[in-house]
């Protein structure tokens, strides 16, 4: 039988079966790569926590290291109330507090804050994930807050897609550590802490932001103070 | 390029004639894509900042480049001509994916430092412009070796970019120091060159630097080779 291959009929099908194909062979990839990826976002995600608090570890002894350093985590409620009796996947280690963050269904105060806390060199620290948005798609890090409940220790931050130069530096060590000694609260009052354009980020509450990354500089100041807000509920509360 | 082509499809011919030979070495730098046909130039530009990076965004292109031109070629027969190119981009598109899938569970930080680049090897104009131009109309031995020729001819140079990128922007190679350390140490001391004054060359970091190296590569491939030079 002669095809003939200029058709519509033909090419319909070429098409079709070339998407099926190529679907299936996508698909069965990424579902058996699955577990692997997830191990590897896992690792990273105990690496950024340990990296809030200053500790250097690699893929090989992020696990280990994370073990070692975190006693303790749980998780509170918008309000800042401490949730107890709560499914595995919303437990402080597996909430995928991004998820949660972009999913619309959730409304904002049915949103849940976990807290890691640490001890390092025999001083408790708390690691606080925060969430927020970049210019190009999601942000997130982890803020390390001392046992005064207010003065910032140490910050990591990472991005989906900032713009590399720019709005990508935010994961760099020298604005991350420009979060360092920066306090969220004064007297027992939240207090937000403002990126700014100017160069004053030297005085009190104030942190430089990154030229030619205003947008992504500026969503770190929202997502830090907004999430610093709920969680300072929570410590003004449990002292 | 066309009669070498048409060659190419006359029967019986040892596996590595001379003609095929050519396939491989042309690419490398007679008919090299970046210098010669100035392709591909958006990411000799955007990857070449570090040596290693460079290197895995070149074992990416080569792997997408010989199973693409591999999968086209053996296909060549069956794609309606009038939707070709979408059927080409569909294919680039999940090499494209699977390369990504790989990194991302095999090498996580090699991932993690080409982000977006990955996803750009789609656009990169070499490997549609190999599909198109030679594995459309080319069995699929030729088409393997037309691909890893272009695909190595665009690493080379890809890696020499970066080398003189890294080692004057940031006088490393691989992540290694290699003139000393320019941090001061607890004394505020630096080590090595940079104690008698060396500093590196910031301006090697930014993007343009990409092509200004690419254009001395080029000025030096064509007075070497006279016959590269255009007539006008």
């Amino acid at each position: 039988m002669k095809v003939n291959k200029d058709g519509n009929g033909y090419t319909f099908a070429f098409s079709i079966i070339l998407v099926i194909v190529v679907g299936v062979i996508l698909s069965s990839l990424s579902i058996g790569l699955g577990p692997l990826k997830k191990a590897n976002v896992e690792v990273k995600k105990k690496m950024n926590i340990l990296s809030a608090l200053g500790v250097e570890s690699t893929r090989k002894d992020g696990v280990e290291k994370y073990d070692q350093f975190i006693l303790d985590s749980y998780v509170i409620s918008h309000d800042g109330v401490l949730q107890e009796n709560l499914p595995k996947e919303k437990q402080a280690f597996g909430l995928d507090v991004q998820k949660q963050f972009r999913d619309k269904t959730i409304s904002l105060a049915d949103r849940l804050y976990p807290i890691f806390e640490a001890d390092k060199d025999g001083e408790k620290l708390f690691v606080l994930p925060v969430v927020g948005k970049g210019l190009w798609g999601p942000i997130w890090g982890f803020i390390a807050l001392a046992d005064d409940y207010k003065t910032i220790v140490g910050t990591s931050f990472d991005h989906k897609g900032e713009t590399p130069g720019l709005g990508a530096e935010i994961s760099q060590n020298f604005f991350e550590d420009r979060y360092t000694g920066e306090q969220i609260a004064e007297a027992g009052i939240f207090t937000p802490i403002s990126v700014v354009q100017n160069g004053s980020g030297f005085e009190e509450q104030k942190v430089d932001g990154i030229t030619g990354g205003t947008i992504t500089s500026k969503g770190v100041e929202k997502m830090v103070n907004e999430t610093m807000r709920v969680y300072y509920k929570y410590f003004s509360k449990n002292k | 390029m066309s009669v070498t082509e048409e060659k190419l499809k006359a029967p019986s011919e040892p596996l590595f004639s001379k003609k095929n030979k050519r396939l491989i070495i042309d690419p490398l730098s007679e008919n090299n894509p970046i210098t010669i046909q100035v392709l591909g130039i958006c990411s000799a530009l955007a990857i070449t900042v570090q040596v290693e990076q460079a290197f895995w965004m070149s074992v990416a292109v080569i792997f997408v480049m010989i199973f693409g031109n591999l999968v086209v070629s053996l296909l060549r027969n069956l794609i309606p001509s009038r939707v070709r190119i979408i059927v080409q981009l569909v294919i680039v598109a999940s090499l494209v994916i699977i390369v990504d899938e790989m990194l991302k569970a095999f090498v996580p930080d090699v991932s993690e430092k080409l982000s977006v680049f990955v996803g750009l090897i789609i656009t990169n104009c070499i490997i549609m412009g190999r599909f198109e131009a030679f594995a459309m109309a080319n069995k699929p031995f030729p088409s393997i070796l037309d691909a890893i020729g272009n695909a190595i001819g665009y690493a080379w140079i890809l890696l020499v970019v970066a080398l003189v990128r890294e080692v004057l922007g940031s006088g490393k190679i691989w992540g290694a120091s290699i003139f000393g350390s320019n941090i001061p140490d607890e004394n505020g001391n630096l080590s090595g060159l940079y104690e008698l004054g060396y500093v590196n060359n910031n301006m090697m970091i930014l993007p343009p630097m990409a092509l200004i190296v690419v254009g001395i590569i080029i000025w030096i491939q064509r007075s070497m080779n006279k016959g590269l030079v255009e007539e006008n």
